[in-house]
């Protein structure tokens, strides 16, 4: 048989931890827009407009991410639909943040003085323009802390995707342990990798929020 | 023609009666200033005239639009009816002339240097014209009104309505926020003033509304009424402010 040395380990491992990195950063990302957008509805005072995205949030935070894996996985098939497992770990990670950051960023909007509202109401501006030009740039400063932070839930997140076959650093790790039966080794290896993805993240946020606090 | 008519105006929270049934009109160039006791509606009159709150029945009409009503173009009534705050309210992360230029840049489609222009003529207007790349954060709370006041008047609003302006100031700062909008007066700017400041309500006011309890108690000519109150509530009313 062949043997692997804890350097092969490392290096098959490093290769998988790409995807995880990849994958995070595009659910990030896709999530970061639609949240954006469920920002827009869920703070629009059309009452129609935040009850949709309110049951889509309560949807998406109030069951486990496998499940929706799950949902996108096997759900999708029953219509006849081919789904990768990249796309559907892309699509469960895009809403399942989405959620999250919607959330996070709504708390962010209306911790802004109810003033900032009525000053720019008086003005003539609308909606959307008051959004764009008085409240989010202001609500975006004090957004970074908690959103870096968030980033950390969404790197751990990922793993969930090896359930349903996507390679990435925990999949690779299942099956590095099939090849050599050194469960601990290998798990230890993963669970260092993740841990040097997500601390920076952590600690970085943690320096924003005390900026902000400083500055404040 | 009145610029700003109310007619029977009510509203109420719940329970709770806050506008009684209000009629007031204002004419182009008047300076109404509107007192009373707090809690006397008279804050929430004012924030009625330019669709901040809303009412159940009665009419205001606002420059020949109708405020409230199920066709109310709220953004093109508020392109006429400039409002100032008590907590001045300026957007914290622009500087005074940002400020300033926001509204006409978004809303009026000025171009930038159109809109610079503005906020120079602006600023200096109300004698902040070394203040333009200030943040508000740098300015002291009678400044910081005075930004708030160039930026309502960059709209050219036909009329100005000022909600206790003066009331969130150290006395010291007081004045000079009065005399801009003294000032204003005398170009004949159209104002509705919520204040507490009886001498200017005498003094610069063209009309004076004692409001009490969600109604107009008594109103005239401010001189005449200070010197001959009609009613023991507004006798009583100038008395405790002394």
């Amino acid at each position: 048989m062949y043997e692997f040395s804890v350097w092969l380990i490392v290096v098959n491992l490093l290769k998988a931890a790409e995807w995880t990195v990849i994958l995070s950063l595009i659910a990030f990302v896709s999530g970061g827009a639609v949240g954006l957008i469920l920002l827009f509805a869920r703070t629009s005072h059309v009452p129609w407009l935040e009850g949709v995205t309110k049951v889509y949030i309560e949807f998406f935070q109030g069951t486990p991410l496998l499940m929706q894996l799950f949902l996108f996985f096997f759900g999708v098939a029953l219509f006849g639909l081919e789904v990768s497992p990249w796309l559907a770990a892309w699509l469960a990670l895009t809403f399942w943040t989405s959620a999250f950051l919607t959330e996070i960023w709504r708390g962010c909007v209306e911790s802004l003085p109810k003033g900032q509202w009525e000053a720019s109401s008086s003005l003539a501006m609308s909606y959307i323009e008051q959004m764009r030009y008085v409240i989010l740039p202001q609500a975006l400063r004090i957004a970074i802390p908690p959103t870096v932070g968030f980033s950390v839930q969404v790197i751990k997140g990922t793993a969930l995707a090896s359930i349903i076959g996507f390679v990435e650093v925990t999949k690779a790790g299942t099956m590095l342990n099939n090849a050599t039966f050194r469960p601990f080794l290998v798990y230890s290896l993963v669970a260092a990798i993740y841990f040097c993805l997500c601390y920076p993240l952590s600690w970085y946020a943690k320096k924003l929020e005390r900026r902000l606090n400083v500055a404040r | 023609m009145s610029l700003v008519s109310i007619r029977d105006l009510k509203k109420s929270y719940g329970p709770l009666d806050v506008l009684k049934g209000v009629s007031i009109e204002v004419a182009k160039g008047d300076v109404v200033a509107i007192i009373g006791r707090s809690g006397s509606g008279k804050s929430t009159l004012l924030r009625c005239i330019n669709g901040l709150e809303d009412y159940q029945s009665g009419a205001i009409i606002a420059d020949g639009i109708e405020v409230g009503s199920f066709k109310t173009n709220l953004r093109e009534l508020r392109k006429h009816v400039g409002m100032v705050f008590q907590q001045f309210n300026l957007f914290p992360h622009l500087t005074a002339a940002g400020n300033v230029m926001l509204a006409p840049t978004v809303v009026n489609g000025a171009s930038k240097a159109e809109a610079g222009a503005l906020a120079d003529e602006m600023l200096a207007k109300v004698g902040l014209s070394d203040k333009n790349d200030s943040y508000p954060s740098q300015l002291s709370g009678g400044q910081q009104q005075r930004v708030a006041i160039a930026r309502a008047l960059a709209m050219r609003p036909k009329v100005l309505l000022c909600d206790e302006i003066t009331s969130a100031l150290d006395p010291e700062l007081v004045n000079e926020v009065l005399r801009v909008v003294e000032q204003l007066a005398k170009e004949g700017m159209t104002l509705i003033l919520v204040t507490h400041e009886m001498r200017f309500a005498r003094d610069v006011g063209t009309k004076l509304v004692f409001m009490h309890y969600g109604r107009v108690h008594e109103e005239g000519p401010p001189k005449q009424l200070f010197a001959a109150p009609k009613t023991p509530e507004f006798t009583q009313f100038i008395s405790s402010i002394g």
